[in-house]
């Protein structure tokens, strides 16, 4: 058992694709929460593949997507100061910001204006960047659903068991379910059932997903990321629909437990509080963000650097916080593949590995 | 950035272990799985291990496709046989 060449099986994806068709006895109109589904379900072909009636739409779930413009202005902001090192994740350096003050755009361009922004791959690198660096201040740039959240505050619980005093972060952590009720309750857009995100889940548990069926009446089928394992969401799905019952259904129980990861949620709980968050698209969302707890603000890089920054403003013409709402597909933003292409990202949504709008254009969907 | 790959933890060396990642050796927190064993298969994000993966629970979820495959083809058979 490799875990994936087994979930990769063409042959039985084309029998269950012709199984899912039998069972589909009316439109659907289904979202994947997750950014990596969307990528996946472009990659393998499957949207082509699926019976006509059944619709996906993305959704809000790529990190670097949704977080507002004002909150990357700050970081270009924090990066620029005297004496800082910014280290974040590799998808966020290009991300446009609101163009606050007519400061540098992204943290790509404050790199270039000299800037000292480097890419890490995990946040125990940035706590090695500030270990080796004692005179100067490292902040992370701490982006990511409940997923990256726990490894985040790993990073702050280690730095203050070693004592670190040059090491902090700016969290603009997110939470999915509270932005799974933000569009459920806008009502934008009609949906059957949600696709809900494997890794996310994996963390908070498929029990988190219960207030869908209870409150929405609304199918959740917790996915894997493999072509089989879509499949066996979206059937899921379909069923559950068909049978009018809706309820959770975890698809994905090799990786994700009713209750999740107790851990990471304790070490979540210990170092964040939940706090009102601005998402970029759906404004702002109650209860959806993650905040440095007080018993921790010798980390927060909030506390450490007050900025006033203007608020920044949304690129013209730019539908990237439709696309995240599942409003209007990538396709029907008049910038797509014209003034907005990966090489030259107007929005958000252009730029990250987990955007909408890139997987449409690096798969040739139109 | 919520990806995570399928990796087998080849040795472990207190909270952290080294994982084989397509034949490259990386070293991993294991902070948020302390329960894992030399041989088992996580999934790793962003240098942690956030989950152990369940061999008895993929075993399932294969013979559920097997289940749903079989169906298909007795739907599949049915024609033939009528015709």
């Amino acid at each position: 058992m490799k875990y994936l060449d087994e979930f990769r099986d063409a042959v039985l994806a084309n029998r269950l694709l012709a199984s899912l068709e039998r069972r589909v006895s009316r439109p659907l109109r289904l979202m994947e929460f997750c950014g990596g589904h969307t990528h996946a379900i472009l990659r393998s072909g499957l949207r082509q593949l699926l019976p006509s009636s059944v619709r996906l739409s993305s959704g809000p779930g790529c990190p670097v997507c949704v977080t507002a413009s004002s909150d990357v202005d700050r970081a270009i902001a924090l990066a620029s100061q005297p004496g800082v090192i910014l280290a974040t994740f590799g998808d966020m350096v290009r991300v446009p910001g609101g163009n606050a003050s007519g400061q540098a755009n992204s943290l790509q361009e404050a790199k270039s204006l000299g800037a000292d922004v480097r890419m890490v791959y995990s946040t125990l690198d940035a706590l090695g960047i500030a270990r080796v660096n004692p005179g100067l201040q490292v902040v992370f740039l701490g982006v990511g659903f409940e997923t990256t959240a726990p490894t985040v505050a790993a990073a702050v619980l280690q730095a203050a068991a070693e004592g670190l005093t040059n090491f902090t972060v700016f969290s603009v952590h997110k939470l999915t379910p509270p932005a799974t009720r933000a569009i459920l309750d806008a009502g934008e857009v009609r949906l059957s059932g949600i696709i809900g995100p494997g890794h996310v889940t994996s963390i908070i548990g498929a029990n988190a997903w219960e207030f869908l069926p209870r409150d929405y009446r609304m199918p959740c089928a917790v996915s894997g990321f493999e072509p089989l394992d879509i499949l066996l969401a979206i059937t899921s799905l379909v069923d559950m629909v068909t049978s009018g019952v809706p309820a959770v259904r975890n698809t994905y129980a090799r990786s994700v437990r009713p209750e999740g990861n107790l851990i990471a949620q304790q070490w979540m709980r210990q170092v964040f509080q939940v706090v009102d968050a601005e998402w970029r698209g759906l404004g702002l969302v109650p209860a959806s963000g993650l905040a440095m707890r007080t018993e921790y603000e010798a980390f927060d890089a909030a506390r450490r650097f007050p900025l006033d920054l203007p608020p920044g403003r949304e690129p013209k013409g730019c539908r990237c916080g439709d696309v995240l709402r599942g409003v209007v597909e990538p396709t029907q933003c008049p910038l797509f593949g014209r003034t907005c292409t990966p090489d030259r990202p107007v929005g958000p949504c252009m730029v990250s590995g987990e955007g909408a709008c890139a997987a449409f254009l690096q798969y040739g969907e139109s | 950035m919520c990806l995570a790959v399928p990796t087998q933890v080849v040795s472990l060396d207190g909270s952290m272990a080294e994982v084989d990642v397509g034949g490259v050796r990386r070293r991993i927190s294991i902070g948020l799985t302390p329960q894992v064993r030399v041989g088992d298969y996580v999934l790793v994000h962003t240098g942690f291990a956030i989950e152990v993966l369940d061999e008895a629970e993929a075993l399932e979820t294969l013979r559920l496709f097997r289940e749903m495959d079989e169906m298909t083809g007795l739907d599949n058979k049915f024609p033939e046989q009528v015709g």
